[in-house]
């Protein structure tokens, strides 16, 4: 894979970003009943590594769809992805697992830790089973829970147990960190608390992160801002300026 | 069609089709189980009221008797005399006697126990039902009816002819007929606890050719008579032993006495009790499941629970919209049960059938059996249902309505300890979530440990026939045969004995039959009296611990010493009942806890001494050499002085082929019964697990666990509960052998309780493997977790 991986670095030029996931052609169908649902049409996407992606969009627009196809979570009707040197569209489900459990991290809108597991535990969870793993007590002082390492899911709050979640996502030190809404289901100032968080492990860790919300304010912190709207992409920006979490509001 | 029915359904009721079509997979592992409780209640129950019905109404039809005694030879003028003892009925005298039978293609002498009929007179009691052929006639001297299960093992038919050596005589008899007595509803030689039909039968002859036979014109040495209403039993035995002494009475017995009616009412008593709590067991596992099948129901429904309440449906029609379910639920079971006991059930009276001789025995299912399986089982799902569905009812709409508050862990013993550092994140989760729901936890190792408790009581009988065997064919009884005389023989017949073809070594005995008298009991007993020093027939007990025979003194078994009192030590009355009628008082020099039999034993020497004789011999043990066998059995079929010939390969062989087959049945049913708690048990409770915890899994997965990977998870709470459930399923059946060993009348057989590794090692091994399987029917459904819909939602 590395061999591969330097191939496809003399392509190109060194100030030219290096795309970690590529995704060609995508368009996803849902057959519902009689009626056919677009979730995608012919979506063409790059997430390059190290930057900070927003993907951003109304409920139904295909946001969801389309990180779940690059997450290895589910398979596009037509189209392909590109992990690095590995095309996704063609791997089975046990090549889409190992995928998922040595490259990615997931943040979830409901944080699913597991309820029978402390915050070390559910960190420990993952990293047991991961290649190059960072100490889980670490992970967890990086979103700021030193301190709350065995408390169980149910004596935290909701931006706590989103923070772990992060750590869990980030402990086995993933190729791309993908976060689903990691605000829906927080307050303001939890929110971005959790932001906060998701900045530092991209900066401090340089890990390739995607975000998806239908929150406008958040594409603010971002390195580009990808809108998706009936399934496509709809503009791609660059945020020349980019503010920190803590200066967003909405 | 289902929509159309469905449409005419209420609401609610729409809603109990959909959720039971929804959790079939659960409701069908359910009423199997349901199907096991009620087919083991219904073929028990029904086949228990049969046999009753059976058995009583041929005591009664064919006026078994109350009292037996035999005597010596008594003239028929007693006769009057007993008829006048206050509480008695009706009195026949008999003449009953021991004869040798030889049959062609059996190389040693057959027994037969010949009986008189009077046919002048008719049977008065213990009638005879004439299967096949016809009934005696009285001008045919050499003519008889033999029992159905000596005529069935042997291929004798009515019209066939038999010889037999009566009272020293050789004779050919014409078999008249095939008959059956309510006296020998077993038929087994006396002594013996299995029957060896080949080898032993009943011959029903003329009171007059008897007579003749037996020189007892005018006389009679076996008494049988009925109780007056209201009679007492040890009274008119007290004044029927004073009346038959003069003549030689051995001592009168009453029904419970009687060797066939005590095995029959023992198998009563046994079917009666197994049809109890094999049943309960079940009932028992089905209403823990429902209960964790509502549970969960109640929990996802809790809303809509609420919502119903909120709208002003009551606690009533909702509480009972449950209880439908869980009625509904088990009805196929139920249904399934009733037919496959009713199979089983007309199996084993067709087994019995082969054990106990009636005219009839017809498996009936009785209507109150019916009704009674549907009554238990409705009692079990009402349990299942109102503890897990009261909580839910009860609860206030509003807080109804309110999803249920996250899974509260917290810190507990396995923390407190640091004893969680040495276990995974995997393991935590699950002895976190077994810890969280003990008494859940705790029912499900009893509802598995049943299983293994059922199996384990399965197995212990074949380790339990097994020791017996070993005990009484390798270590009591080492003698190839064993002869008995009609009538004690010189002590210079032992080398007449060596004489014989074939035969190495020669032990005689002396047996005379006793009443033992110690406080106020008193029992009748065969006094043997052993060689010093013999090596073929040995006494041993039940944990094969061999005992010597004293000098003095006698050796009680364990069960004839507690029932009269005695104990090692104290100074028993012997009183013979033979011959010059000597008494005695000799002391008890040992117990012995024999698995077989009520012996009592002392020195030969001793014995002599006691009964004032000369060394005389009631019979012998003899080693033979197999070459001559054959040889020696056709001497001793023309020797008129054997009255018979026992062959301890011969018994074992006999034993194999009936015991050991019906037990190999019922241990296959055994297998069958756990393997289905067992799957009920453990496909319930991974199901309920799957849908507590899909969310958690589906998580795991989407964060790179393997669909192997969570199914270890999944299923290793099961495997922890059925791990747990070894050791309390073993405690649980030994108690259960336990119980066993004590239920079976002490007096016919006393069971060792020997437990062997395979017991153990197999009562676990195939409820694992069942376990396994319906996990690993659980873990298929991994696949379909949807990993995406997860993400989504909120628990």
């Amino acid at each position: 894979m590395d061999a591969i991986t330097d191939t496809v670095r003399k392509d190109h030029s060194p100030d030219q970003p290096l795309a970690v996931l590529q995704a060609r052609g995508l368009s996803k169908v849902y057959h519902m009943g009689e009626v056919d649902v677009h979730a995608l049409r012919d979506v063409d996407l790059d997430l390059f590594e190290g930057e900070l992606a927003v993907l951003l969009g109304a409920s139904g627009s295909g946001k969801s769809t389309l990180l779940n196809i690059i997450g290895g979570l589910d398979t596009p009707t037509s189209g392909t992805v590109t992990f690095r040197d590995h095309v996704l569209t063609e791997a089975d489900d046990a090549a889409l697992t190992e995928y998922r459990r040595d490259h990615v991290g997931f943040v979830f809108q409901f944080y699913n830790l597991i309820p029978s597991l402390t915050a070390l535990e559910n960190v420990q969870l993952i990293t047991e089973i991961a290649v190059d793993p960072m100490d889980p007590a670490e992970a967890l002082k990086l979103v700021g829970l030193g301190d709350r390492l065995h408390h169980f899911p149910a004596q935290l709050s909701g931006g706590e147990q989103q923070r772990v979640a992060i750590a869990r996502a980030v402990a086995k030190q993933p190729d791309v960190l993908l976060c689903d809404e990691p605000t829906g289901a927080l307050d303001y100032k939890t929110g971005k608390i959790v932001l906060e968080v998701i900045e530092r492990v991209n900066r401090e860790l340089n890990t390739t992160t995607a975000v998806i919300t239908h929150n406008e304010a958040i594409s603010k912190m971002a390195d580009r801002v990808i809108r998706i709207g009936s399934g496509r992409i709809v503009s791609i920006e660059t945020n020349e300026e980019k503010a920190s979490p803590g200066e967003l509001s909405w | 069609m289902v929509k159309q029915l469905l449409k005419l359904l209420s609401p609610l009721n729409k809603k109990l089709v959909r959720d039971i079509n929804h959790l079939r997979g659960q409701v069908v592992a359910t009423a199997l189980v349901v199907a096991c409780g009620v087919a083991s209640f219904v073929a028990m129950q029904a086949t228990y009221d049969s046999l009753l019905l059976s058995r009583d109404t041929y005591y009664s039809r064919y006026r078994f008797a109350d009292v037996f005694s035999s005597v010596k030879r008594a003239p028929e003028g007693l006769e009057e005399d007993i008829r006048t003892i206050p509480g008695v009925a009706e009195v026949q005298t008999r003449v009953v006697s021991s004869v040798t039978i030889d049959l062609p293609d059996l190389p040693e002498p057959a027994q037969g126990r010949l009986v008189s009929v009077d046919l002048t007179r008719g049977s008065i009691l213990n009638g005879l039902y004439v299967q096949r052929g016809r009934e005696l006639a009285d001008e045919a001297r050499d003519e008889v009816l033999i029992s159905g299960a000596f005529a069935e093992a042997n291929g004798l038919n009515p019209g066939d002819s038999l010889n037999a050596v009566i009272n020293g005589r050789w004779r050919r008899l014409s078999i008249a007929g095939i008959a059956l007595s309510p006296e020998y509803i077993y038929e087994i030689r006396p002594g013996s606890i299995f029957p060896d039909n080949r080898r032993f039968g009943i011959l029903w002859m003329s009171r007059r050719s008897a007579a003749a036979a037996f020189d007892m014109e005018n006389a009679f040495n076996d008494v049988a008579l009925t109780l007056a209403p209201g009679a007492n039993e040890a009274d008119v035995i007290e004044r029927l032993d004073d009346v038959l002494e003069p003549y030689g009475g051995t001592g009168a017995i009453g029904r419970a006495d009687q060797y066939s009616h005590r095995f029959v009412s023992n198998e009563l008593s046994e079917l009666e009790v197994f049809g109890t709590f094999i049943p309960a067991i079940f009932l028992g596992v089905v209403a823990f499941l429902l209960h964790l099948i509502l549970s969960r129901l109640v929990g996802i429904e809790r809303e809509q629970i609420g919502l119903l309440k909120a709208f002003g449906y009551s606690n009533r029609t909702i509480g009972l919209h449950y209880l439908k379910l869980a009625v509904l639920a088990i009805i196929g079971g139920i249904v399934i049960g009733i037919a496959l006991g009713a199979w089983l059930g007309s199996g084993m009276t067709a087994l019995y059938a082969d054990f106990f001789r009636f005219p009839i025995l017809e498996f009936t299912l009785p209507f109150s059996v019916v009704l009674w399986a549907f009554m238990i089982s409705f009692a079990a799902a009402a349990i299942g249902a109102v503890t897990s569905v009261s909580k839910a009812v009860t609860t206030r709409p509003a807080e109804a309505m309110r999803p249920e508050p996250p899974a509260d862990f917290r810190a507990g013993f396995l923390e407190r300890s640091g004893l969680n550092r040495m276990f995974s994140a995997e393991v935590r989760m699950i002895a976190r979530n077994l810890a969280r729901h003990p008494i859940k936890a705790l029912l499900s190792i009893v509802g598995i440990s049943l299983s293994v408790a059922l199996l384990f009581i399965g197995f212990y009988f074949y380790d339990a026939i097994n020791r017996l065997i070993e005990i009484q064919f390798n270590r009591v009884q080492l003698e190839d045969v064993e002869v008995t005389f009609n009538e004690p023989l010189p002590s210079e017949t032992r080398y007449e004995l060596l004489n014989l073809p074939g035969v190495n070594r020669v032990e005689t005995y002396r047996a005379v039959p006793v009443r033992l008298r110690f406080g106020s009991h008193s029992r009748r007993a065969g006094l043997i009296g052993m060689e010093q020093g013999g090596r073929l027939r040995n006494i041993v007990d039940k944990n094969l611990r061999d005992v010597r025979i004293p000098n003095e003194g006698i050796v009680l078994s364990t069960t004839l010493a507690e029932s009269l009192g005695a104990a090692e030590g104290d100074e028993v009355t012997v009183e013979v009942t033979e011959g010059s009628r000597p008494v005695a008082k000799v002391a008890v020099a040992d117990t012995v806890e024999e698995a077989v039999g009520m012996g009592v034993y002392m020195d030969s020497d001793a014995l002599h001494r006691l009964l004032k004789e000369s060394e005389v011999v009631s019979g012998a043990y003899l080693e033979v050499d197999e070459k001559y066998a054959q040889e020696l059995y056709e001497t001793l079929k023309n020797t008129p002085t054997v009255a018979g010939v026992g062959r301890p390969q011969a018994a074992l062989d006999s034993f194999n082929e009936t015991v050991g087959q019906t037990i190999g049945t019922s241990t296959a049913f055994l297998i069958g019964f756990a393997c289905v708690i067992a799957f009920g048990v453990v496909y319930n409770g991974a199901r309920i697990a799957l849908s507590e915890r899909g969310r958690e899994l589906a998580s795991l997965r989407v964060l790179g666990f393997t669909r192997r990977e969570i199914g270890i998870i999944l299923l290793g709470e099961q495997a922890i509960l059925t791990g747990w459930a070894a050791p309390v399923g073993w405690a649980i059946g030994f108690v259960l052998c336990f119980a066993t060993t004590r239920a079976i009348d002490a007096e016919i057989i006393r069971l060792p309780l020997v437990i062997s590794v395979a017991t153990f090692v197999y009562s676990f091994l195939i409820v694992a493997f069942a376990a396994l399987l319906s996990g690993l029917l659980v873990a298929w459904r991994l696949r379909n977790l949807d990993l995406i819909e997860v993400l989504k939602t909120r628990e």
